[in-house]
């Protein structure tokens, strides 16, 4: 299978390539980006200096030809922090459901958090998540494994068989670790591996109960609150534990200016900390939750004004260097429920592109160079994933082409992941992924 | 003149103008209760149910009352917040009582925002009677009747509240009231029970108590409710009644007439000396009489009764 996408503007920093260039995949690899109508392009190459008759004319009968004119052809997204629910609520969301919203959201790789019921403790579940993601055929699924046993936050999960079972990173998502002695000893054991960890920063002492930020909107409200220090403390922790073991951190859905400001400090004296900020921290803030609907309900809660700014500035400087949704499916009765009963969390993975480039690239904010970075590039080279987020010859083939100026109204029945819990229904988007190309198959286009 | 809503779920989205019209018409209602037959059929026929996922006392006898003077056929539910976890759904709950047809559902819930859950999706006229710590409207309502009926105004007056502002929905409902009809608020409170933003309520905060109460005209006093915030807020209710409590001796240095207040049930001794809650100035009692008023007010308004003249 030959795939020829040709006349688009081809994007792929890893490689410092930004021009319009075609791209040619045979058998699931990337195998030239070229000049456009030159058979034999080379990757990087100067503008003006074509290299005419250079070796192969491997243009010639390709099985499908993909026009891309006035389009952005870029290596496919990568989501690092997705809820699937498959095993244990596949009335929320399946792994076949959540791959086909992955693809349509132009997302070629996905990262699966742990919390599933079984939780993904041992190599059996990971290796049967795998399988499904296979079956599935849609997109890249790299399960995370949970750092602690069950979740429960008191013994280490068998790190090393679950990176042997395909794990890429290690969180207890959902829950934060609260046990400072274990985190530390997790941190250790897993620079044996040298795999990440992704802790979701929460003090539960100083959350407990909460259900929004604890702000101006949740005095008026009465609704009881989670303050910005709930995240920043353990924000704090993690990175002085990560500086004492040298181990690989990623802070989860960064979500408090105080957090940013810990993030950019130690990463200005070394420490090996990244972050990552969901779009609806990127974009929502606390205002939207007057109202009370449970779909502006998540853990981290929406933030003030002030926040935003900050995670905005964090995104632009690199400070945080990925943008993740945090994709989590609910029961539409689970969240038809009153506020303090509803559970945490948001569906992000069809709308993430959409709203990225309708509010950070519209508004001049990120080129689309930074968004690949944040979307493709970074996450590969955080999770280690070889052979992602690029277009070099010899990378897999997982490509998303986009839109971005492409008009389009977020509707609920159009979404593929099973649930529907999404704040952005009827928003009005400009810019959005119009083909998903996963191992040189297309898995997903627009008509 | 008719209220042009059909649901009374929060102060915050009055207009003045519709508050002193529910006042007035409450006025007119005050006086079915010194009839020898306290009832009149402005509400025959109609169905009020209460709804209340927590216990009250108070609140859902006033709302009984106040339906039964108006003739209205009145249904009382009690249930516990917690069986809804297992149970039906609020959600289902409201259908089901849609099916049956009331004309008004009086909810008490402990989950800010949860009256809105029955507001949106009911053909009954809803009313808030306490959601969580959000609001709790007719309380300010009825407040804000009795201190007119005792000072003949409300605008320019000063009222000062005291206790555990930040769980307190009555405190978020009168602070918004009062300020809609001209009345400047002060807070005030131990730190730990003080909001975080009150300039966001439009109050001045303070943890000076006698501060607070030295030019008021009326001190609101706010029952403590251990049980609501846990044992990190405050060390022992001696040490919060030492601090806060109105005693004897704060009222001394307060304005001469000061007038009490207290949404009850009070915790005498905690946060009011048993002298001032009986006191001649205290008008703890006079609230609970006005309660059946302004709720048989509010009935009458919302099931689409025109004011009636004096």
């Amino acid at each position: 299978m030959r795939l020829l996408i040709t006349g688009g503007r081809v994007i792929d920093p890893a490689n410092g390539v930004d021009d319009i260039l075609d791209v040619l995949v045979e058998e699931g690899q990337i195998l030239q980006v070229g000049r456009e109508g030159q058979g034999s392009g080379v990757r990087g190459q100067g503008k003006k200096n074509k290299k005419p008759g250079n070796q192969e004319p491997s243009t010639t009968n390709p099985d499908r030809v993909i026009d891309a004119t006035g389009k952005i052809v870029i290596p496919g997204l990568i989501d690092m922090h997705v809820h699937l629910r498959e095993p244990g609520r596949e009335d929320e969301e399946t792994i076949a459901s959540g791959s086909a919203a992955a693809a349509r959201g132009g997302f070629t790789s996905i990262c699966c958090m742990p919390n599933t019921e079984p939780v993904n403790d041992t190599a059996s579940v990971s290796e049967y998540i795998r399988e499904l993601a296979q079956k599935a055929g849609r997109v890249n699924i790299f399960p995370i494994g949970c750092i602690s046993k069950g979740e429960r936050g008191q013994e280490l999960a068998e790190i090393g068989e679950l990176v042997a079972a395909g794990c890429v990173g290690f969180s207890d998502d959902g829950k934060p670790v609260a046990d400072a002695e274990l985190m530390r000893r997790a941190m250790e054991y897993a620079t044996m591996f040298d795999v990440p960890l992704l802790p979701h920063c929460e003090d539960p002492s100083l959350s407990a109960g909460g259900v929004m930020h604890e702000g101006r909107v949740s005095t008026e409200l009465g609704l009881k609150g989670i303050p910005s220090a709930a995240e920043a403390v353990m924000v704090g922790r993690d990175i002085l534990l990560s500086e004492y073991t040298g181990a690989r951190l990623h802070i989860c859905h960064v979500s408090a200016a105080e957090s940013v400001r810990l993030i950019r400090e130690a990463r200005a004296r070394g420490v090996r900390v990244s972050g990552e900020a969901t779009p609806h921290h990127l974009i929502l803030t606390d205002e939207a939750v007057r109202g009370f609907h449970t779909n502006t309900k998540m853990n981290p809660p929406l933030r003030a004004a002030e926040d935003i700014t900050a995670l905005r500035e964090a995104l632009i400087d690199g400070t945080i260097e990925v943008i993740a949704t945090d994709h989590a499916p609910h029961a539409r009765s689970e969240k038809e429920m009153e506020f303090d009963y509803a559970p945490f969390g948001i569906i992000g993975l069809e709308t993430a592109l959409g709203l990225i480039l309708t509010e950070l690239y519209h508004s001049r904010l990120l080129t689309l160079p930074m968004i690949v970075e944040r979307m493709a590039v970074n996450p590969a080279r955080i999770l280690k994933l070889k052979h992602k987020g690029t277009l070099a010859p010899g990378a897999d083939a997982d490509i998303t082409v986009l839109d971005p100026d492409r008009e389009w109204t977020v509707e609920e029945r159009e979404l593929q992941s099973k649930s529907k819990n999404s704040p952005f229904i009827g928003w009005k988007l400009k810019g959005k992924p119009v083909m998903t190309i996963v191992a040189g198959q297309v898995v997903w286009e627009t008509t | 003149m008719t209220l042009k809503r059909k649901d009374l779920l929060t102060i915050r989205e009055l207009e003045p103008e519709e508050i002193f019209l529910i006042l007035e018409t409450a006025d007119s209602m005050k006086e079915i209760a010194s009839r020898e037959i306290k009832k009149v059929p402005a509400l025959r026929g109609k169905t009020v149910i209460n709804l209340f996922y927590e216990p009250s006392t108070r609140t859902r006898t006033s709302f009984e009352i106040a339906g039964k003077w108006l003739s209205a056929d009145v249904v009382n539910i009690s249930t516990s917040a917690s069986s809804v976890t297992k149970g039906e759904s609020l959600l289902d709950t409201g259908k089901t009582l849609q099916a049956m047809h009331p004309d008004v559902v009086v909810i008490r819930h402990p989950v800010p925002g949860a009256p809105k859950i029955l507001a949106d999706r009911l053909q009954a006229s809803i009313i808030n009677a306490g959601d969580g710590a959000h609001e709790h409207p007719t309380q300010a309502l009825l407040d804000l009747f009795t201190i007119r009926e005792r000072l003949g105004r409300l605008e320019g007056l000063k009222v000062a509240i005291v206790g555990d502002i930040s769980h307190s929905r009555v405190a978020r409902s009168n602070i918004q009231a009062m300020r809609k009809v001209g009345i400047e608020v002060r807070v005030a409170g131990p730190a730990t029970l003080l909001p975080r933003f009150p300039e966001q309520l439009g109050v001045e905060a303070t943890t000076d108590v006698e501060d607070a109460i030295a030019d008021a005209d009326v001190i609101m006093m706010l029952r403590i409710q251990r049980e609501r915030h846990g044992p990190t807020m405050l060390p022992s209710l001696r040490e919060y009644s030492r601090l806060f409590g109105l005693t004897v001796e704060r009222v001394k240095k307060a304005k001469e007439g000061v007038l009490i207040m207290h949404p009850g049930p009070i915790n005498r001794g905690v946060e009011i000396a048993p002298e001032v809650a009986d006191g001649p100035y205290s008008l703890i009692l006079d609230q609970v009489t006005n309660g059946v008023a302004i709720r048989m007010g509010l009935l009458y308004l919302l099931t689409g009764g025109q004011r009636t003249e004096r």
